[in-house]
């Protein structure tokens, strides 16, 4: 919303600056966005005179002319060919900033005769596109005065920020009531007066709605006017439009158009002469179709609230009219429209036609009832004033809504719900000044009726805003909340923690932390498992992110695949976010995942550049399970994995058969390709959700550590297995021979070939032996390998290799 | 006698010719070996008188203790050069680099939404969390917000493709739906934060169709506007790590909040960025408001009981004012430049006793 600092007096008698205006603006939540003083732009401008204008020696279309700007005679080459001797127009000096073509003027010269400075045109100015001469003014202008102060073009303009509920504030006239009631003056808007009809409407108007419709438009005012003339709009009133950036056209649409910055009011104006029979409201049916006036054609879809003349749709109320039923200017005959249109309706019907409209823009936020009839009178006065002509009665079709809100009103809620101490009084001095009417009290409260402007005030807590607001939030002294515990008590559940604990054990651990999008492209979902309808977006900012990623991994390989492209060598990014399963809110799940792209480890002089694989990953994925406060040796591990997984390179980590707990391993080289991957891609997923909850208040003493000083001892085995043998089966064989004393089992070698048989390979493993009571004798080490020995062969069929 | 003098000088001289300790030891076996010289004529002692014995003997026993002497001496000399000799073979390059280990970052979101955790847990509030897939109720109705309500077009909605029944469900536009399932789900006195991801269908520098909010919602018996503003004057002072934090709380509109407030705060823009909490400046900062009757009514609370604050604000916003990143955008880009460059250290976890950050 944009107006003017002399449009807002028109309203508001202050004595108050501009500064103070526009900061008490913004306190009462009209937040000012921008103040342009075009003053400053055309501070260098000023009004001259052409003393004389002789046709340049050498070019035909230049004169030559010898300008006084009140102070010197100056040389001007001008092009212009109305320049005249006597003249009087705007001149612009040397070193000026020129807003219509952007430049600064030099002192030049021009076919061999100097030139300093120029005389402008409009469009120089930029104050119309008129170019084809420049700038005549009247003979009594004074010469050497500021134009922009002679034109009245210095005159700020201020934009405001109207929040959707401030209807009455798309209006100068409701601005002006806001400041008065914050302190700032005196309202002054006149009472528009009744025009007395000179005869009776020729046009007819009628509603035709079903009952149930009837809201659409509950009420139509018009007015006939004859005789009247469609010339330009006086200066006063083009400049007010073309300072809030609206191009005047003629003087009745101008007329149109003041009225609703003016007082929030829209109006539309008909050409009589062009419409056949009866005016109606109803709503549109299907098939239906008019030009608008933005030229462009509307098929109805049926349900718009439309005005229509017995043959066609003139247009959509409230949204905008028809180009066929227009004004020009040879029109002499007009029918007024002031009619109130349903929010709702009006909304639906421009965002089904995608039409925004200044009208709509009021109309959807809800038009004050109450100001049908006199905006029919203000707009009325108007058209004679400016056209001429000769005004009929009003004709009215259907009635004003009854308008009687009222709320009750509790004046201590201004202390117990805004935090401001105020008297009651004052707080009804407030409200009054806004035009709310504050009652008698009954039982505890006060009946405040509402006034028919402010639709959005429906309850005691607007008007405790309305009081604060007015009265300045800054004034609501800070209050505290209470906390019962000096020491605060910890407010994360326990998979917050989890979540927070697997980030930092990543990152401890070497990995970026990345945020991906929620969402990724349908086909790279699919690839993933995903892709279902229920979780594909309607309307997608990108066919790129058109549906709810089903894994983090994608957008990780996706990332590490644009980190290589920049030239990273060794990449590991983990993300612990949510995938979507569903649309169901069980259906999301929080997922701690990593990738490791290009070298495991960047090259180095002392060691060799290692491409990343399932082991990496597994290293990962036992991070995070212990930081989320799990011994990774809790889990069983599965071969294979879900197909974007290697097929043989992927292991399962489960609870149980069911429950499935995490995946780690290689990346299925053909769809890391597919998301750009070049080379190797390390992955894991572990779902933190499916990891059992963290028990409550239990004890925290940690169970008893049984120690000894005796010495512990390390025996080492090597085993030939079959080569499909895995090494987990292996190690819990030999952790099972004897549990009491075997306390810890490491594989040191793995090999192949040499002088083993086809289809064997050896697992060397160092078993950690720690004594109870006494220290071992060699016999009772002898029993132990033994046992082991016993154990590899009948669990896992191995054979000690000798 | 003069035989022993000559000696020594003899022994003496091959210790100190010994040029290695191989040869130290090979004149000490010639000296003091089985068959060495000094041994042989200790071993001759047996055949000399008494009084001969004693002389000879304890001349011969100080000449052994000067060869040990001797000996120990070289020993040590010529241990010490070998090992400054091999000390010198093993230089090493004092300026190659240790093996690398790489280096993980926390993102700054984390780090931020962590910094807000701790402030809140201060104060008394828990964390919660909703579903990113939402329903029109949670997301818009019970918030007070009608299907045609103009309010509704200051979002740009994503929405899912309608199931069968043709309900359409939405990505949440705010962090909101939270204060709903929490209401819903819980009995006052409640204090919650609700950070998480929310989207709408917006990109530009400082727009991304997914970002972050964190809200706070109080609800009890009589938390009013000033409670609002004092805790949002903490929060803020707490956050930037400033003693002095000035705000200005304009009157706005939401649909979920009456009375409602935008929150400025004071700042200073410069070429190094902008310092929050004092200036002449004024950057928006978050949106407040007091719940809506209406709100607590679709939540099932009694408005004339209940009441209580929300506020809400975006959390990348938040990073991008306290530390400096220019553009939303590479926030989500994942580009290891930038997170090696504004993340943060696994180990700097905020805490309130160690200051928020370092």
């Amino acid at each position: 919303m944009k107006f003017t600092l002399s449009w807002l007096k028109d309203h508001l008698e202050t004595k108050a600056t501009l500064v103070e205006i526009v900061d008490k603006l913004t306190t009462i939540g009209l937040e000012v966005e921008k103040v342009e003083d075009p003053g400053e732009k055309f501070a260098a401008f000023v009004i001259a005179e052409v003393k004389s204008a002789e046709k340049h020696p050498n070019a035909d279309k230049l004169s030559v002319c010898i300008v006084n700007d009140g102070k010197e005679d100056i040389q001007v080459v001008c092009g212009a060919p109305n320049a005249k001797t006597g003249m009087k127009g705007v001149f612009a000096p040397s070193g000026t900033h020129v807003p219509g073509t952007g430049l600064d003027l030099k002192p030049t010269e021009i076919r061999g005769v100097k030139s300093n400075g120029m005389l402008c045109s409009e469009r120089e100015l930029e104050l119309s596109d008129e170019h084809d001469g420049i700038i005549e003014l009247p003979g009594d202008a004074p010469v050497g005065k500021s134009y922009a102060e002679y034109a009245g073009l210095n005159d700020p303009v201020i934009e405001i920020a109207i929040t959707p509920n401030r209807q009455d504030c798309l209006g100068v006239a409701g601005i002006a009531r806001d400041l008065a009631a914050a302190g700032l003056g005196k309202v002054i808007t006149p009472e528009p007066k009744p025009v007395k009809g000179g005869f009776k409407s020729p046009q007819a108007l009628t509603l035709k709605f079903d009952k149930g419709d009837a809201g659409a438009c509950p009420v139509f005012v018009g007015r006939y006017f004859r005789g009247l003339k469609n010339g330009e709009s006086p200066t006063w009133l083009q400049q007010r439009l073309r300072a809030i950036g609206l191009r005047p056209i003629s003087a009745l649409v101008d007329i149109t158009n003041y009225v609703s910055y003016d007082r929030a009011r829209p109006l539309h104006v008909y050409d009589a002469k062009k419409v056949s029979g009866a005016i109606h409201a109803r709503l549109g049916k299907k098939g239906e179709s008019f030009l608008a006036l933005d030229e462009k054609t509307y098929d109805l879809e049926g349900g718009e609230c439309v005005i229509a003349d017995d043959k066609n749709v003139l247009g959509f109320g409230g949204v905008m009219g028809g180009e066929a039923s227009g004004c020009t200017p040879e029109t002499t005959d007009v029918f007024l429209e002031v009619a109130l249109f349903d929010p709702i309706l009006t909304a639906m019907t421009g965002r089904k036609h995608n039409i925004d409209s200044d009208a709509r823009y009021r109309f959807e936020r809800g038009v004050d009832a109450n100001f049908v009839i006199p905006g029919a009178e203000l707009a009325t006065a108007l058209i004679l004033e400016l056209c001429g002509g000769e005004a009929s009665d009003l004709v009215i079709a259907g009635a004003v809504p009854k308008w009687d809100r009222e709320v009750s009103f509790r004046a201590e809620r201004v202390k117990t719900l805004g935090g401001l101490d105020l008297l009651a009084k004052k707080s009804f001095e407030i409200l009054e000044s806004l035009g709310f009417e504050v009652g008698a009290e009954k039982s505890g409260s006060i009946q405040v009726k509402i006034p028919s402007w402010r639709v959005d005030a429906e309850g005691e807590a607007d008007l405790v805003e309305e009081i604060c607001r007015i009265y300045g939030y800054d004034n609501i002294p800070l209050a505290y909340l209470e906390t019962s515990d000096v020491v605060p008590k910890p407010t994360l559940s326990g998979a917050q923690r989890r979540q927070s604990a697997a980030r930092r054990a990543l990152a401890a651990h070497g990995y970026a932390e990345c945020v991906t999008y929620s969402f990724l492209q349908s086909r790279v979902a699919k690839m993933f498992g995903g892709g279902a309808r229920n979780v594909t977006l309607e309307n997608p900012i990108s066919s790129e992110l058109d549906c709810m990623r089903p894994s983090i991994l994608p957008g990780l390989i996706q990332a590490g695949a644009r980190n290589r492209a920049r030239g990273a060598k060794s990449i590991a990014l983990f993300e612990v976010g949510a995938e979507y399963h569903g649309d169901q809110p069980g259906d999301q799940s929080s997922v701690a995942a990593g990738i490791l792209m290009g070298a495991k480890t960047p090259r180095h002089w002392k060691k060799p550049s290692e491409n990343p694989g399932i082991i990496d990953a597994k290293a990962a994925a036992f991070k995070v399970l212990e930081a989320a406060g799990f011994s990774p040796h809790t889990f069983q591990i599965e071969e294979g994995g879900p197909d974007w997984y290697h097929p043989f390179r992927t292991g399962t980590l489960k609870l149980g058969p069911k429950n499935t707990v995490g995946y780690f391993g290689e990346v299925h080289p053909a769809i890391a390709k597919k998301l750009g991957a070049k080379g190797p891609v390390a992955a894991f997923e572990i779902y933190l959700g499916a990891l059992p909850k963290p028990k409550t208040g239990k004890a925290k003493t940690k169970s008893k550590l049984d120690i000894t000083d005796l010495p512990s001892v390390q025996r080492d085995f090597a085993f030939v297995v079959s080569n499909d043998t895995l090494a987990g089966d292996l190690t819990r064989a030999v952790m099972g021979a004897d549990k009491k004393h075997i306390t810890e089992v490491t594989i040191f070698d793995v090999f192949e070939g040499k002088d083993l048989a086809q289809g064997t390979k050896s697992v060397a493993i160092s078993v950690h032996l720690e004594p109870n009571e006494k220290t071992f004798t060699d016999a009772e080490i002898e029993t132990i390998s033994a046992a082991i020995i016993q154990a590899v062969e009948n669990k896992v069929g191995g054979k000690l290799r000798t | 006698m003069q035989d022993l003098t000559k000696l020594k000088a003899e022994i003496l001289g091959e210790i100190e010719a010994a040029g290695s300790l191989e040869a130290l030891e090979s004149v000490r076996i010639t000296a003091l070996g089985k068959k060495g010289r000094v041994t042989g004529l200790l071993k001759e002692l047996g055949a000399l008188s008494n009084e001969d014995k004693k002389t000879f003997g304890a001349a011969l026993n100080q000449l052994k203790t000067e060869i040990n002497s001797g000996l120990n001496g070289k020993r040590e000399a010529l241990e010490t050069k070998a090992l400054n000799a091999q000390l010198g073979s093993e230089k090493f390059d004092v300026t190659l680099s240790p093996e690398p280990a790489a280096r993980g970052t926390i993102h700054p979101v984390t780090q931020v939404l962590e910094e807000c955790m701790e402030i809140f847990a201060a104060m008394g509030f828990a964390v919660a969390e909703g579903p990113h897939i939402e329903d029109d109720f949670h997301n818009f109705t019970a918030l007070n917000i009608p299907a045609e309500h103009p309010a509704r077009q200051m979002q740009d909605t994503f929405y899912l493709k309608p199931d069968e029944a043709g309900e359409r469900k939405v990505l949440r536009t705010h962090t909101s739906p939270v204060q709903i399932r929490t209401m819903m789900s819980e009995k006052p006195p409640i204090r919650i934060i609700a950070p998480g991801r929310t989207f709408r269908s917006d990109s530009d520098a400082t727009h991304t169709p997914m970002f972050h909010q964190i809200e706070a919602l109080v609800i009890d018996e009589n938390t009013h506007m000033g409670h609002l503003k004092g805790t949002i004057e903490a929060f803020l002072k707490a956050f930037f790590e400033v003693d002095e934090v000035k705000m200005r709380f304009r009157p706005s509109y939401f649909p979920f909040t009456e009375p409602s407030a935008e929150v400025d705060v004071g700042c200073h823009f410069s070429k190094d960025g902008v310092k929050i909490g004092t200036g002449d400046d004024w950057l928006e900062i978050m949106g407040s408001g007091m719940v809506h009757p209406k709100v607590l009514e679709y939540c099932n609370l009694d408005p004339s009981k209940y009441q209580g604050f929300a506020f809400g604000c975006g959390i990348d916003r938040l990073a991008m004012l306290k530390y400096g990143m220019p553009d939303l955008r590479a926030y989500f880009d994942s580009d290891l430049r930038w997170l090696r460059h504004y993340g943060f250290a696994a180990l700097d976890i905020p805490n309130l006793a160690g200051g928020l950050s370092r």
